[in-house]
């Protein structure tokens, strides 16, 4: 078993317009040349967002999206790390943040530059979440915002939470993905309750007229299916 | 018979007389325990007027209750709960014939999910004498504010096909809502109608309030001998059954001649496939041009009311069917059932039987066909069960944690309650008679906030206690949501199957119009990719894709052989009773003669290739085959716990480094392929095999496994929508519901981590210990193996491992390293850049 972790690949190298990306099994982005770390879709507090109209899901959600984030934090330890929107499930969500996450937040975002992207689940932030709230922001070429604009040139972007499914021989799985076609680039959601929208969805088409590459996030590493390999629900 | 009638008003006797009637003994027993205000179990063979029994002292009370009270405001008297809608609606029909004809002042209506809302309310406002309903509207209306004035002069309820109800966790929920009904009308007393089961006690207990501790209340028992002893035989053919397979496409024209020579004929089938597969060959066979109809549960409903019509009008000759049609209804007159593939259990197989010649005192004519070699054992083993009325219904339930759940929410929304109070009545429902207080302020913690460790959501609360020490709902958009969930029948997410229409304008496209054919599971269509051909609806489609929730399908040209194996549905274990018994058959010798010649050729052979295991013995075999070594194992613990053994060995193969591959199970037992030597390793180590199949694999391995298993997840799902966790998903909901739901696999991972004893996953685990992966059984089996393996290294496959060995490429292989599927997908991205 030790061994089998030694080889495991967390990681998978594209290139994103010239850039070097490093797709993490988290679902996070590491950006070397920028030391950025981009993550997207964290949708802290969707647990409690959904306990207040009665659904009682287990309030583990936020600690647990944290400690996915925290993990790629402290393994890159980057400069900056930009959260690329629906970084809360709702606006009451930094409210409701319980004192232990709020405590693991502040260590995490300790001694780097920190971005919030909004995004249509949290259009405003309060000031006392810590960090820089932005629309949308330009690192070198690449444009950094929540929903992808169709038509937009060199961006990464989250909102559609990409899933792909992969069928062979009667059996299925259905993981959680980066799309892009070396310009464009969706990420998955990194949300603990983050459900996703397959890839071979409508709503991806006109982002990529000519095709994509999908990388899905299996148990032990990255794995890069052609869409044409990818199934629809 | 002049003392039988003496006990019956004048009216009903000369009802009776008019139509050239007796009372039944038992009917007229009923109606004494009723006077006397005696609670009673009634066990009758189906065509002994059981549905008469128990309602006639109900008719005759309210008979002498007389037509002055008519115009008064009336309660309710009488309460009916069968299983199935379509029953309650076939009963009430029944009852009115008497109604009518003796003129009696007695209003009789149903509730179902099909009655309007105006009648719904009115029912509560002016109840009828009787009402016959399901379970379901049952909890609906006692989570009802008005539930204490409607009931509360109730005097019987009369529970139909009740072996049938205790099974599951319907079961679980009428017990508890049988409980609030003793508790709002103390004077009530209960008649549960059943057919033959191993232990009528637990039948008995569940009637009755029990007391607690140690104590056991029975209501009392009535039992009708069956009539003359059924006429069952195997069929046998002079050609060579297979070795495995479930189709019997040798035995068609066989079953065709018997359907030609009766004049109405049930085929029972275990699965839709063979449903699928057993009508496209009869009418391949028809010359005749014999109305033979098909019926099973993912067809049209108003395509299976056709078929039902159809029969109860006598205008079938045949109906191929599955277990839909296992209960209830009167088909009128069938005068053979024929039962296509492995019986799995004795008292199944007799209720089936049941079906034919509805008049008790004549013999019921049956016959069992089996499709592969092992099934002649399986067969032979029910016709001595059914020779000897043994019976194999399963044990009484332990009341589930999540229906729990669920009531405790109903009965907020009911009235405000202490928690003491509710505790006792609970635990006067058998089911839940040893309910702890600790689980049951767990379930009550779950139901107001969740019940988590970590008090997040103590501002939400469902119900709260109030200051005068009471527990109520919150509000009425809780009351709602608790109306929107209740039942527990989880249905597999169904998609519907639609014909698509080809336009000449565009050829080769397929548009989604056209007629729906039926229903199949949301995860049968997950695994189809477009061009698959599958057999639907007694015909061959190709699946062209999904479109929105609907899969639309195009009708092949004749002749097209389905591609797709199967879909799951309508998949029974093996009893333990009838295992045992084929156990006994296979290793006793002298009970060889008793088998076709066929069968005891195979087995001669098997015990000069290999050995013939004895009764309590495991055969492990072990064998080496193109590059690949096999284990084989024939536990005959069916094929749930045979899939979770193979899941477990699989495990530890892998931990001693010897490569497994891949597995396949049967009801019978299971093959494992490995690129490592195990006969080797074996031969090294002695004790590698008892180590191999040691009982600790239900320890640390099922606990990983569990983890990630997909079987485990769908559980977890069930539970949670149960409990209400999470709401259920509505038919068209889908498409726009996507945003406010969560998935449950997300919320099974979270919790499991954080909270591994939470009330749920402890409801999950209870139901993997008997469900889809029956845990309990292989517990046993490990238990009942352990120094009795029996390993036979050979140079080749042996007579017996061949039958499991032709599941392979057949069955589905079962792995849930589904990382395994990526790796290739992503090779076939490599292939493709570099060719």
């Amino acid at each position: 078993m030790t061994a089998l972790l030694k080889n495991k690949q967390t990681t998978s190298e594209i290139d994103l317009s010239g850039r070097t990306a490093v797709l993490d099994l988290t679902g996070g982005m590491y950006l070397p040349e920028d030391d950025t770390l981009l993550v997207a879709d964290l949708h802290f507090e969707k647990g409690s967002s959904f306990a207040r109209r009665g659904m009682m899901l287990p309030p583990y959600d936020t600690r647990e999206t944290l400690s996915a984030l925290s993990d790629a934090v402290f393994r890159y330890d980057p400069r900056m790390v930009i959260a690329l929107g629906d970084s809360f499930h709702d606006i009451g969500g930094p409210d409701r943040l319980g004192d232990e996450e709020r405590a693991t937040l502040t260590q995490v975002q300790a001694g780097r530059d920190w971005i919030w992207v909004t995004g249509n689940h949290d259009r405003t932030l309060p000031d006392s979440i810590g960090g820089q709230v932005v629309e949308e922001m330009a690192l070198g070429p690449l444009t950094l915002r929540h929903e992808p604009m169709e038509g937009a040139q060199t961006e990464i972007a989250g909102h559609l939470h990409p899933v792909g499914k992969v069928v062979m021989r009667g059996r299925s799985t259905r993981r959680r993905c980066f799309l892009t076609d070396g310009s464009r680039c969706i990420m998955p959601a990194l949300g603990a309750y983050a459900g996703g929208l397959n890839a071979c969805d409508a709503a991806f088409k006109p982002l990529f007229p000519k095709g994509f590459t999908a990388h899905l996030i299996g148990q032990e590493r990255i794995y890069a299916i052609a869409k044409a390999m990818l199934c629809r629900d | 018979m002049s003392k039988a009638f003496a006990s019956l008003p004048p009216v009903f006797r000369q009802w009776f007389e008019s139509r050239g009637w007796e009372p039944r003994k038992h009917q007229l027993q009923l109606l004494k325990k009723a006077q006397s205000g005696r609670s009673v179990l009634l066990v009758a063979p189906t065509g002994a007027g059981k549905t008469l029994a128990g309602f006639l002292p109900s008719l005759v009370e309210l008979a002498d209750r007389g037509g002055s009270k008519l115009k008064e405001k009336r309660s309710l008297h009488t309460l009916y709960i069968s299983p199935l809608k379509a029953l309650a609606t076939d009963v009430a029909r029944n009852l009115e014939t008497p109604v009518r004809e003796m003129e009696l002042p007695i209003r009789v209506e149903t509730r179902t999910g099909d009655t309007p809302s105006h009648k719904r309310a009115r029912q509560i406002e002016r109840p009828p004498d009787i009402l016959l309903t399901t379970p379901e509207q049952l909890a609906l209306l006692l989570a009802h504010r008005e539930a204490g004035e409607l009931f509360k002069d109730l005097r019987r309820v009369v529970l139909d096909e009740l072996h049938s109800l205790v099974t599951s966790k319907r079961g679980d929920l009428l017990s508890l809502d049988l409980a609030r009904l003793y508790r709002i009308a103390p004077q009530l007393t209960a008649v549960g109608l059943s057919a033959t089961v191993r232990e009528p006690d637990d039948l008995r207990r569940y009637l009755v309030p029990q007391a607690g501790e140690g104590e056991s209340n029975l209501a009392d028992l009535v039992v009708v001998q069956g009539g003359a002893k059924p006429d069952i035989r195997m069929m046998e053919l002079d050609e060579r059954l297979p070795l495995a397979g479930h189709t019997a496409s040798m035995s068609m024209p066989a079953i065709y001649d018997l359907i030609r020579q009766n004049k109405t004929t049930l085929v029972f089938v275990n699965t839709r496939l063979q449903a699928e597969y057993t009508f496209q060959e009869m009418w391949k066979l028809n010359d005749d041009g014999l109305p033979i109809a098909l019926h099973h549960g993912s067809l049209d409903v108003s395509q299976r009311r056709r078929v039902e019509d159809a029969m109860i009008a006598g205008k079938l000759k045949a109906v191929v069917c599955t277990a839909t049609l296992d209960l209830g209804i009167d088909w009128g007159d069938v005068d053979l059932v024929v039962n296509v593939g492995a019986p799995k259990g004795a008292s199944r197989i007799m209720q089936r039987i049941g079906r034919s010649n509805h008049r008790m005192d004549e013999p019921s004519k049956a016959y069992l066909v089996p499709a592969n070699r092992f099934e002649i054992l399986e067969c032979r083993a029910a016709l001595d069960a059914v020779h000897e009325a043994a019976q194999d219904t399963p044990d009484a339930r332990v009341g589930a944690l999540d229906v729990l759940c669920q009531h405790i929410l109903g009965m907020a929304c009911a009235d405000p309650f202490r928690l003491e109070d509710l505790y006792e009545e609970i635990r006067s429902a058998a089911p839940y008679a040893n309910l702890t207080w600790e689980d049951f302020e767990a379930a009550v913690a779950f139901v107001a906030t969740g019940g988590y460790a970590l008090r997040a959501y103590e501002r939400f609360a469902k119900i709260v206690k109030g200051p005068d020490g009471l527990w109520r709902v919150r509000d009425a958009r809780v009351a709602q949501q608790y109306r929107l969930n209740v039942g527990t029948i989880i249905e597999a997410t169904m998609i519907k199957v639609r014909v698509g229409s080809k336009p000449r304008a565009k050829p080769g496209a397929v548009l989604p119009r056209g007629r729906i054919l039926g229903e199949i599971e949301e995860y049968f269509a997950e695994t189809l990719t477009p061009g698959d051909t599958f057999l639907f609806a007694g015909e061959v489609l190709r699946f062209e894709g999904i479109h929105e929730d609907e899969a639309i399908a195009s009708r092949t040209s004749a002749g097209t052989e389905p591609k797709i194996p199967a879909y799951d549905g309508g998949k029974f274990p093996l009893s333990t009773f009838l295992a045992a018994r084929v156990r006994e058959i296979l290793a006793d010798s002298f009970e060889w003669d008793r088998l076709p010649p066929q069968m005891t050729e195979w087995l001669l052979q098997q015990r000069r290739r290999s050995v013939v295991p004895g009764p309590r013995d495991l055969l492990v075999e072990t064998f080496p085959r193109q590059n690949r070594f096999y284990l084989t194992c024939f536990p005959f613990e069916g094929r749930p716990a045979h899939q979770t053994l193979g899941m477990l060995l699989t495990r530890r193969l892998e931990r001693a480094g010897l490569k497994p591959l891949g597995y396949v199970a049967n009801d019978y037992g299971l093959a494992v392929y490995a690129s490592g030597d195990i006969a080797g390793r074996a031969a090294r180590n002695p004790d590698f095999m008892d180590d191999l199949f040691s009982e600790d694999m239900l320890g640390d391995d099922l606990e990983d496994w569990l983890a990630e298993s997909a079987l485990m997840k769908r559980t977890f799902r069930q539970c949670a929508v149960i409990a209400g966790l999470i709401e259920r998903r509505f038919p068209g909901q889908e498409k726009t519901g996507r945003q406010v739901t969560v998935s449950t696999d997300l919320v099974y991972d979270v919790l499991r981590k954080h909270e591994p004893d939470h009330v749920l996953l402890r409801a999950a685990r209870a139901d993997a210990a008997t469900g889809l992966l029956d845990v309990r059984r292989l517990g046993m089996l490990l238990q009942r193996i352990r120094g009795r393996i029996i390993h036979k290294p050979l140079d080749r496959v042996s007579p017996l491992s061949v039958s499991v060995m032709l599941e392979i490429g057949r069955e589905r292989v079962y792995s849930d390293n589904a990382d395994e599927i990526l790796a290739e997908a992503e090779a076939a991205l490599l292939d493709e850049a570099l060719a």
